[in-house]
């Protein structure tokens, strides 16, 4: 049996240059001001809030994958011991939605209550309030319901077949539906087939993710009561206050003033209450009866019918230069929905923007579908949309080492994303430690890197040349809304394209909004810069002329470079065979905290927008020589805001000194 | 026969909702002994969102962590908030509080300015609740005093809003262009284990990590964080699933007893190094640690058993029936050697 003792240390020595750690309050570990609520027991959670005469409410759920509902009779069930009313699918104001219709994403295809069909095994047709849970359940269990079971399909690639059963009446072809054009949505990056043809090796594999349930402790659920002036109090085990404020008002067709939610201590979460399941049943229960009403799942209610963890499918296919460089990487990712849409559509396009992974791969490919199965809707989960491609992406570095026979941690550094490099989805990356974070676990652990991999930096050598530029890539029209299911292709993805296309090197919508955040709306919110913990005094790097783009000669970068001309090896071919390890030494050998960025032409790209103005928003400014324009639409813009730049200072944190 | 094996894995998290559009209220307000109250809609899952943003307000107006409440999560008091999910919480709320509290310290120090009858650019706060002219601590006012004569002399609140909101950025349907997050964290992971190739049964011995978090606002919560998230990674890795049979349902579990996760005997040591590179946006640069550290121990955990005996588990979760059916195939446990 193992001793479980954890040890945490700081490693204040790396990034120190970019950090001040001169703050009072932030860093502290400074108890929970709840902690001694929570641990006497005496802290409220939803399900702690007590009413005289609470009612329940259970619900009648599909005992069939797919089914049409024929009819139901209730009539034994009304006249049961304890049951106060039924809740019926007609009850309900608006029983259509889709979770982000709040953000505008999607169309309405899920029901509150299943009308004429239910399209999972546990979905609820019929609410049942009672006077205790058992006398709920048990009525629910006399409701006699005819069903007419229709044909279920349960795997992703099977739905996406032509002629699988259509799972969701919004969505009949069973993926959900991209720009109203595609069904799948498509990231495409330099040209994979071109670099697959000239790969040394290509590595392929597929890898498949388990459904799973986040398990909280507190079951989800809602108590909901009238309140005076024709309001409702709700009190919810919600991740979300205001979405579940927004879906039970849009639901019940009623404003959101009368609605009082309050909750905010929550027994465990990891994405699994976000649904806003339970709100607009208990309010709606309350407006019935006119008496508190209580709706809460069970255990199994929790494991079984509360949405999951959605199950993907990846295959992964890499085109690797012997060197162990990465030229080409394609993905295919089903993405299980099960029957409604819930968040997963949102998880495909969250995914999308993370590949091709933590790395710098000149050309990426990827289709990924949000497919509806006959299951239980999946949702949320801690690492949503990336927990899943990140197993696959991880699984697969390492078969691409073994493949070119190379140290695995090495091949990951040769391979990793450093400041400066330009990401798939057309973004320069900032802010990167993955190397950092790789040499200081391997340093503490034993596992012996060469005296390259030691010496790389994520702030070193990005950037520069092809790193740093979006490549020509290659479009196809593969996927058309219904295509696959007309024309017999499914489930190939990147099969049946009637169109292909190319998009010129350095394109970049000009018009995409900035990922920065808004900028504080009165100049009395703008925080000092120096009351923040940044350093941005004299260790700041100082402003630089942009990086030459592909003209430029190479500069000499310590560490790993790499070169997807080169056929010869630039590091290490031989790695796990002859070649000498140097042991490592332990402390804070890392050069990173020692190396002044600012010595680094690959620096510029990022320092470009914050250490002088740009092009775009000052009409005096010198054209940054060698950047095209259409390269520069790629770097985030600035909202604007008054006060004095500072170099080496995030737009955001760029406030006037008072 | 038991067979040792390593396994590595490195990862990268986008902090905050992919595509923005998500925006995140809160307001402060001093009480009139000169507290402050801060007033919002997130939610405590436990993972401490209140505490970050009390130690988050009382760093920005510049008083003490105990001078400083925090409401939260009532829709009749609480500014609006998208949520707590997609490591948003500390990163947008964090924003929003720094706006706010900066608002409320804005007034603040003109109230005090009054008081002292000095320039309130002249003022600073000493983080004890004390307010004094710079480089001359004894002309100084407590915050208490400054919030009773805002209140009952000046007629002036010690008050401020904030927002922040990353706007809605879209998709681009033909090359999947976006602008999806503007701060990553970043985990790279060694996992140590032992393969029985007699029972298939895998037993996790170490885990060293090394987590990049931009700043640890709270270290505890940090830890608690990092620690509890591998442990449900290894739970990921080798144990959960509704579906033990997906795209089969059957035999799906329905309580603890079924729903298979180590439990406390199976914990291994895991020794944790913090690196913090702040994000330029984040608030004090810190990122969301909360969903990311899960993710690099299911790929190690899979590499690790790769190395052990030379099967590639490729199916989640990783069961002893998968493992020995792999060793069946392979005609016996390949080790691959110590790594490294």
């Amino acid at each position: 049996m193992n001793q479980p003792i954890n040890h945490v240390e700081y490693r204040k020595d790396l990034f120190a240059d970019e950090r001040d750690d001169v703050l009072a309050e932030v860093g502290q570990p400074t108890i929970r001001q709840d902690i001694l609520g929570h641990v006497t027991g005496r802290s409220p959670y939803y399900d702690d809030h007590l009413f005289d005469g609470l009612l329940h409410i259970r619900c009648v759920r599909s005992p069939h994958h797919h089914a049409r509902i024929r009819s139901v009779d209730s009539v034994a069930a009304e006249r049961m011991p304890g049951v106060v009313r039924l809740i019926r699918a007609s009850d309900i104001p608006v029983n259509m939605n889709t979770l982000l219709s709040l953000i505008e994403f999607g169309r309405d295809d899920e029901p509150l209550l299943a009308t004429d069909k239910v399209a999972y095994r546990g979905q609820p047709l019929l609410a049942i309030i009672a006077t205790s849970p058992r006398a709920a359940e048990d009525a629910a269990a006399a409701v006699r319901v005819d069903y007419e079971v229709l044909p279920h399909v349960l795997d992703v690639e099977e739905a996406l077949a032509p002629g699988a059963p259509s799972v969701n009446e919004e969505y009949p072809n069973n993926s959900f539906d991209y720009h109203e054009r595609y069904d799948h949505q498509k990231l495409r990056f330099g040209d994979v087939e071109a670099a697959f043809r000239r790969a040394d090796h290509i590595v392929e594999a597929n890898y498949q993710m388990a459904p799973i349930e986040q398990a909280p402790i507190e079951t989800g659920g809602a108590i909901a009561a009238p309140e005076t002036n024709d309001r409702i109090v709700c009190y919810t085990g919600t991740q979300a206050l205001f979405f579940s404020v927004g879906v039970t008002a849009k639901q019940l067709d009623m404003s959101s003033s009368r609605l009082h939610f309050i909750g905010g201590t929550v027994g465990g979460g990891f994405g699994g209450k976000v649904d806003s399941h339970h709100e607009p049943l208990a309010v709606l229960g309350a407006l019935l009866t006119g008496r508190a009403v209580k709706y809460q799942w069970d255990r199994a209610e929790e494991m079984q019918v509360s949405a999951p963890r959605s199950a993907e499918r990846w295959r992964i296919k890499d085109g690797v230069m012997r060197d162990g460089s990465i030229i080409a990487r394609q993905f295919t990712g089903f993405f299980d929905a099960g029957a409604y849409t819930r968040l997963t559509s949102y998880g495909v396009q969250k995914c999308t923007g993370h590949l091709p992974g933590p790395y710098t791969i000149p050309n990426v490919a990827s289709n990924a579908f949000c497919v509806f199965t006959n299951r239980t809707p999946a949702t949320a989960m801690r690492g949503f949309g990336i927990t899943g491609v990140d197993f696959a992406i991880e699984c697969h570095m390492d078969k691409v080492a073994e493949q070119v026979g190379m140290d695995p941690i090495e091949l990951r550094i040769l391979n990793a994303y450093r400041d400066g490099d330009m990401k798939a989805h057309r973004r320069s990356a900032k802010n990167c430690a993955l190397i950092e974070a790789t040499q200081v676990v391997a340093s503490k652990s034993g596992w012996r890197l060469s005296p390259d991999a030691l010496a790389a930096s994520s702030m070193v050598g990005g950037g520069i040349g092809w790193r740093g530029e979006i490549p020509e890539t290659s479009t196809d029209t593969a996927g058309e809304i219904g295509q696959r299911r007309r024309d017999g292709h499914a489930p190939d993805p990147y099969a049946g394209a009637t169109a292909r296309g190319t998009v010129a090197a350095g394109y970049s919508d000009p018009n995409a909004t900035s990922a920065l955040g808004n900028a504080p709306q009165d100049t009395e919110m703008e925080p000092e810069a120096e009351r923040l913990g940044f350093k941005t005094g004299a260790a700041a790097p100082p402003a630089m002329p942009p990086v030459a783009t592909s003209a430029a000669p190479r500069p000499a970068v310590p560490g790993l470079t790499r070169d997807r001309d080169q056929t010869a090896p630039t590091m290490h071919p031989d790695a796990g065979s002859s070649e000498p390890y140097r042991p490592m030494t332990r402390g804070p050998t890392l050069p990173s905290a020692a190396q002044p960025s600012a010595a680094v032409p690959g620096q510029a790209r990022d320092d470009l927008h914050t250490g002088q103005p740009s092009g775009q928003t000052s009409p005096t400014a010198p054209a940054a020589p060698g950047t095209s324009a259409q390269t520069r639409a790629s770097e985030e813009t600035e909202p604007m805001r008054p006060g004095p730049r500072r170099p080496g200072v995030s737009g955001f944190l760029r406030g006037r000194r008072r | 026969m038991i067979h040792p094996g390593r396994g590595f894995a490195c990862i990268n998290y986008p902090i905050g909702m992919n595509l923005g559009g998500d925006p995140s209220q809160a307001l402060v307000h001093s009480t009139p002994d000169g507290k402050f109250m801060v007033t919002l809609s997130s939610i405590d899952l436990g993972q401490g969102v209140k505490s970050v943003m009390r130690q988050i307000a009382a760093e920005s107006l510049g008083v003490p962590v105990s001078d400083v409440y925090v409401d939260t999560a009532d829709s009749d008091t609480g500014p609006h908030d998208m949520g707590s999910f997609a490591s948003r919480g500390t990163h947008r709320m964090g924003n929003a509080v720094i706006r706010a509290a900066t608002e409320a310290r804005y007034q603040m120090m003109e109230a005090a300015a009054d008081e002292l009858e000095v320039n309130a650019t002249d003022l600073v706060t000493d983080g004890k609740g004390n307010i004094h002219v710079k480089g001359s601590p004894s002309r100084s006012i407590t915050v208490e005093e400054t919030a009773q004569a805002a209140q009952f002399r000046q007629g002036r609140t010690l008050a401020g809003r904030g927002i922040f909101l990353v706007p809605f950025s879209p998709v681009d349907a033909e090359t999947g262009e976006m602008t999806p997050v503007s701060s990553f964290a970043h985990a790279a992971m060694i996992v140590d284990l032992t393969v029985d190739d007699e029972t298939g049964e895998v037993e996790v011995t170490q885990i060293n990590s090394a987590y990049e978090v931009g700043r640890a606002l709270n270290p505890r919560l940090v830890e608690q964080q990092l620690i509890g998230g591998a442990w449900m990674g290894v739970s990921h890795a080798l144990y959960e699933t509704t579906e033990p049979y997906y795209p089969d349902r059957a035999h799906g579990p329905e309580d603890f007893n079924h729903y298979l996760m180590p439990g406390p005997g199976d914990t291994a040591p895991h020794h944790i190094s913090i690196l913090e590179r702040p994000a330029p946006d984040a608030p004090f640069g810190g990122k969301g640690p909360g969903e990311m550290c899960a993710n690099p121990v299911l790929p190690a955990v899979a590499n690790a058993v790769y190395n052990a005996v030379g099967v590639r588990c490729d199916t989640l979760p990783i069961t002893p029936e998968k493992i020995l059916r792999g060793i069946r195939a392979n005609g016996g446990a390949r080790p691959q050697g110590r790594p490294g």
